[in-house]
């Protein structure tokens, strides 16, 4: 077992309502060593989102608290940069743009120019995104504005990686691709992934870890699987794969047998 | 360059050029003369129907001062004023002409005698009294802009300001500035005294005036827009740790320019229509004192010329509205979006 990276210690947080405080998550416990890939699944609604703007610093703990490397968190910061859902790249900046703001701000005096423009380069480049590099997020399309968004989120050299349902918006093609992509970065940088996801086969298929959560309000972690597939995987042997497809059945046994939404 | 001027000309509005020159390098005909006839024959018809029911309603209508000018009056005291202008021009230039004789002369006699040199104080022409007016709306509407969008940008970021500040917004919003100008000219004569002024005091007046009406619709305007920024891009400066400059330069402006020249659109229609008025009530140079005087001056002329200031402020009001609209789609990041 690696040191401990990441770590989620009796994480709560409630949320002010008119009818008083709202408990949204209950002690959740969770250690992730460095290098690591984890899921977190769940119904939506059920908090997971929650988790990873704790961990990002964008929201606070009520009680509880997460360290990095020893550290608390208490507020959001490029080490622990956050891949959003809907890109939220800025419209009026194109792709080198955005990347660029990130790297001028993470990379202020410690980078030259030239190493800048190459570092913003590169990390395009790993997303396959050089070609439109000039291009604005109006002119590309919704996987590849995620590309920018996780070139802008690579290029901070995060400690910890964010990803709320990256690929949520996308259609089951581009999404397929984007988590070949993302595989493949991986295997390249070894980073430390957070991701959360509705989709079954991309936990599986991308995790080395799938936290499961049950659901809100108070919910908290349910069980945790470990997926112990060699890597690289590939999706087409891995569809016949018994193993495969036993850690798919126990997490969709999870899902809908154990803590099914008793209103859909 | 082809394209670059046909998408200027779409930018201002004149894309019909467009269709004419299409229309005669014969590149799909049918199509083209369509389009041409929706963007300038329609309008120029509606024109057309107006100019007639103009001239028989005017003809209807005896006043003191004679009867409703038509369409063609007007025409000829249009272009009555542009003849008054041209001969007060050439008065002055001999007046100036006549002056520097006079100076070379009393210099060729004496070289230490003083010269005097007099400005021409002929009245000011109509075109004068255009050229007042539009400097006048500018730069109360550029002052007002330049206090309007920071407040709005402040006001955007923080609840707390938003919530000081709105009672007083609102409350200044609604009044008419011309209840405004017997204080700012009060004002304006206690505080500025000199010797040697820079501005008259009536161009200050009615800037001011102006500046007063155009603060509310700009501050009102950025204010929204600032705090609509998508709470997404708001996280992802909280995630790089931009400071706060960065953030309202990078962030903050550039999505709330939609909003903001929104604000700044209705503010200088707004103003220029309160100058005006401001300058009919205060008797400062302009087109509201040419109105004012004409009227005064109840010559059988009067109507005529004050239809043409009718048209010569709605006209120019258009043209100030198209210049904002040229800048907001210079500075709009969504080349998409409809403009109008």
């Amino acid at each position: 077992m690696k040191n401990e990276h990441l770590l989620l210690s009796k994480v709560t947080i409630d949320f002010p309502t008119p009818n008083g405080p709202f408990r949204a998550l209950d002690d959740v416990n969770l250690s992730i060593t460095e290098g690591e890939f984890v899921s977190l699944i769940g119904h939506s609604g059920c908090g997971k989102s929650t988790v990873l703007n704790i961990v990002a610093g964008l929201h606070q703990a009520t009680s509880g608290g997460v360290l990095l490397d020893g550290k608390e968190v208490n507020e959001p910061g490029p080490e622990r940069a956050v891949v959003f859902q809907h890109h939220s790249l800025l419209p009026w900046l194109s792709a080198y743009e955005n990347v660029e703001l990130a790297v001028k701000q993470v990379f202020k005096g410690a980078k030259s120019k030239a190493e800048m423009d190459e570092w913003i380069k590169h990390n395009l480049e790993l997303v396959h995104m050089e070609h439109a590099m000039d291009k604005r997020p109006s002119e590309i399309s919704g996987g590849m504005k995620q590309r920018v968004g996780i070139a802008r989120a690579l290029a901070m050299e995060p400690k910890v990686l964010l990803m709320d349902e990256p690929f949520g918006a996308l259609d089951a093609l581009t999404r397929a691709h984007m988590q070949e992509s993302l595989m493949e970065i991986q295997n390249e940088l070894r980073n430390t992934v957070i991701m959360i996801t509705h989709d079954v086969d991309e936990a599986v298929l991308l995790s080395d870890r799938i936290v499961m959560m049950t659901n809100g309000p108070a919910a908290t972690i349910g069980e945790i699987l470990h997926v112990e597939l060699e890597r690289p995987r590939d999706r087409l042997s891995l569809a016949d794969d018994a193993t495969y497809n036993h850690y798919r059945a126990e997490v969709l046994k999870f899902l809908h047998e154990r803590h099914g939404r008793v209103a859909a | 360059m082809g394209t670059q001027i046909m998408t200027m000309l779409g930018n201002t509005g004149f894309g019909w050029v467009d269709n004419i020159v299409k229309l005669m390098t014969g590149k799909n005909r049918q199509e083209q003369f369509n389009m041409l006839a929706k963007s300038i024959l329609v309008p120029m018809l509606a024109f057309g129907v107006f100019l007639m029911l103009w001239a028989s309603v005017a003809s209807q209508i005896k006043t003191s001062l004679g009867q409703v000018p038509g369409p063609v009056q007007v025409w000829e005291q249009a272009v009555t004023l542009y003849e008054e202008h041209s001969e007060e021009r050439v008065k002055e230039q001999a007046f100036i002409e006549r002056q520097i004789k006079r100076n070379e002369k009393k210099l060729a006699k004496n070289p230490d005698a003083k010269v005097k040199i007099r400005p021409y104080t002929g009245k000011p022409t109509y075109l004068d009294q255009i050229w007042t007016s539009i400097y006048t709306v500018l730069t109360g509407f550029i002052i007002a802009s330049l206090l309007a969008i920071p407040v709005g940008i402040i006001c955007g970021l923080s609840t707390t300001i938003y919530k000081a500040m709105n009672p007083l917004i609102q409350m200044f919003k609604p009044v008419s500035p011309l209840a405004w100008l017997p204080i700012v000219m009060m004002i304006v004569s206690a505080v500025y005294v000199s010797d040697d002024p820079m501005f008259d005091k009536s161009y200050l007046n009615s800037a001011i005036t102006v500046t007063l009406c155009c603060l509310w619709p700009t501050i009102i305007n950025t204010t929204v827009g600032v705090s609509s920024i998508d709470s997404d891009l708001v996280n992802v400066s909280r995630v790089l740790r931009l400071g706060w400059m960065t953030k309202v330069m990078k962030i903050v402006l550039p999505s709330s320019i939609p909003m903001m020249f929104a604000g700044l659109r209705v503010s200088l229609g707004i103003g220029w229509m309160v100058l005006i008025a401001a300058e009919m009530l205060a008797q400062n140079p302009g087109l509201g004192k040419f109105v004012w005087d004409e009227f005064q001056n109840g010559s059988s002329d009067s109507l005529a010329r004050i239809m043409v200031a009718v048209f010569t402020i709605g006209i120019i009001g258009f043209m100030l509205d198209r210049i904002m609209l040229i800048l907001q789609k210079s500075v709009s990041w969504d080349k998409d979006a409809v403009i109008r």
